[in-house]
């Protein structure tokens, strides 16, 4: 293959990084073309590399690659945006690993999905700007779930297909999404889902961006649609989301502190 | 690396094994070693065996700094000659030699063994914290020196070890970054060279 095949540049959101070997990282990137993909990069836990610092997670940045045996090799890397202000607080950084962490699981390498590069790029954009970060992660889960091919179902009962009461009704995350009072004996892990919830739910299903950053949640209503979501991102994934753990820490560490003062 | 078993000797097979299991070495290595001690003098497989035993045996974590040591609290923890008001929190004990080795930190240590780093699982309570929080409880020491690695798991945890000791009223301090040496200004990103440009300092023959 002549070299000009084997080079080439894309822009990518650098997702996560595990080191590999004495030096070298492997990153995991989302690109707006080739969807998500890993690669190596050599020598960046170096003080000297001109690489590391362009090469954090969570930076946006434009790389050249060299298409290797097993993994492509970065070359070159410029940032375009490094999202400063969620580096610089523990709590936005935590959501932000949070978002990055479920993109990564909930994609398979290599397959195109600009859509879903968009959704992250915005998502971070949003955590860094918005007053109710909550509200952004909630929007950035339900479109993530929407374009990974797991959308739940909020708008009738998934057993049953009857359009549901303005009453309370149950999430059943193992069901698919909403299920009403009829249908919800005998299935496994049901929660009830107040109005509200719901309302909330189907806002975040449908809704731009802009008309959700408008409502203003109450803590309990913040809560109940959270555990909703979460609950059903852990059945898709089959597995925890470690960065939620951290989340919940910050938040009872908060909590704490405010306590003892 | 079944198949190997019938064709090579028990023992040594095993030694492959072994060897296979450490980082960093394959199959390949792992045989090459293996072959290499196998023709060694008895004496230097001894003594190799034995440094392995001793290395196990014999080093412990020290249980004020919680680095790694022959002797309880470690040659660092009890030198009279350092200062005791001042710890400088690392991630690992190769960190510790990096910072011996230019001589002109006086103060304390402590270990953390890691680096927070939410996505890969691993919490403040996977590392040494509570034993630093316990350290500041004795009073007597003035600051803490945040050294953690200038890359995203090493802010996240300096920052959170910020906010732990805030409350303290301890000082906290956390390494300049910015411009390494021998290195090109227009290779430097946005982030070191936002840093380099705050932290700059004024000129003084």
């Amino acid at each position: 293959m002549p070299l000009s095949q084997r080079l080439y540049k894309t822009e990518a959101i650098i997702l996560r990084a595990r080191k590999l070997g004495e030096a070298d990282r492997v990153l995991t990137l989302f690109t707006p073309t080739r969807g998500k993909i890993e690669v190596k990069a050599k020598g960046v836990r170096k003080t000297t590399s001109r690489l590391s610092g362009h090469l954090q997670p969570l930076n946006r940045c434009m790389l050249a690659l060299a298409q290797g045996h097993n993994l492509d090799v970065v070359t070159g890397c410029e940032t375009l945006e490094s999202f400063r202000a969620l580096r610089e607080n523990l709590d936005l950084l935590s959501r932000a690993l949070y978002v990055a962490e479920i993109a990564d699981r909930m994609t398979a390498e290599h397959v195109h999905n600009y859509p879903t590069y968009r959704l992250l790029m915005e998502t971070l954009g949003r955590l860094q700007a918005a007053p109710d970060t909550d509200a952004v992660l909630r929007y950035f889960e339900m479109k993530l779930l929407d374009l990974a091919g797991f959308r739940p179902e909020v708008e009738r009962c998934v057993t049953c297909g009857k359009a549901l009461e303005p009453v309370d009704n149950f999430f059943v995350a193992v069901a698919g999404g909403a299920v009403c009072r009829d249908c919800v004996p005998g299935l496994a892990g049901p929660r009830v889902m107040t109005l509200n919830a719901l309302k909330v739910l189907r806002l975040l299903q449908r809704g731009p961006y802009n008309e959700v950053a408008r409502v203003r949640f109450t803590p309990d209503l913040a809560e109940e649609v959270e555990k909703h979501l979460r609950g059903y991102i852990i059945g898709v994934l089959e597995r925890d989301v470690n960065s939620a753990a951290f989340i919940e820490r910050l938040r009872r560490d908060g909590a704490h502190m405010m306590v003892e003062v | 690396m079944n198949e190997r078993s019938t064709s090579t000797a028990a023992p040594l097979a095993r030694l492959i094994e072994e060897f296979y299991r450490l980082p960093g070495i394959g199959p390949k290595s792992a045989q090459r070693l293996a072959y290499y001690i196998l023709r060694m003098p008895a004496q230097d497989a001894r003594s190799l065996s034995d440094a392995i035993m001793e290395v196990k045996e014999r080093v412990t974590l020290c249980s004020i700094c919680q680095n790694v040591t022959e002797v309880d609290p470690c040659r660092i923890c009890t030198d009279a000659g350092r200062d005791r008001s001042v710890i400088c929190v690392v991630e690992e004990p190769l960190d510790i030699l990096a910072l011996e080795r230019i001589g002109s930190y006086h103060g304390l240590y402590h270990v953390l063994h890691g680096a927070i780093s939410p996505m890969d699982g691993v919490g403040p309570e996977d590392l040494k914290v509570s034993e630093l929080l316990a350290r500041l409880k004795d009073g007597g020491v003035t600051e803490i020196i945040l050294a953690t690695n200038p890359n995203l798991e090493g802010e996240a945890t300096a920052m959170y070890l910020s906010r732990l000791i805030a409350p303290l009223g301890v000082r906290t301090t956390r390494l300049a970054r910015g411009l390494p040496a021998g290195g090109d200004l227009e290779y430097a990103d946005d982030d070191t060279l936002t840093r380099a440009l705050e932290g700059r300092r004024e000129l003084s023959e």
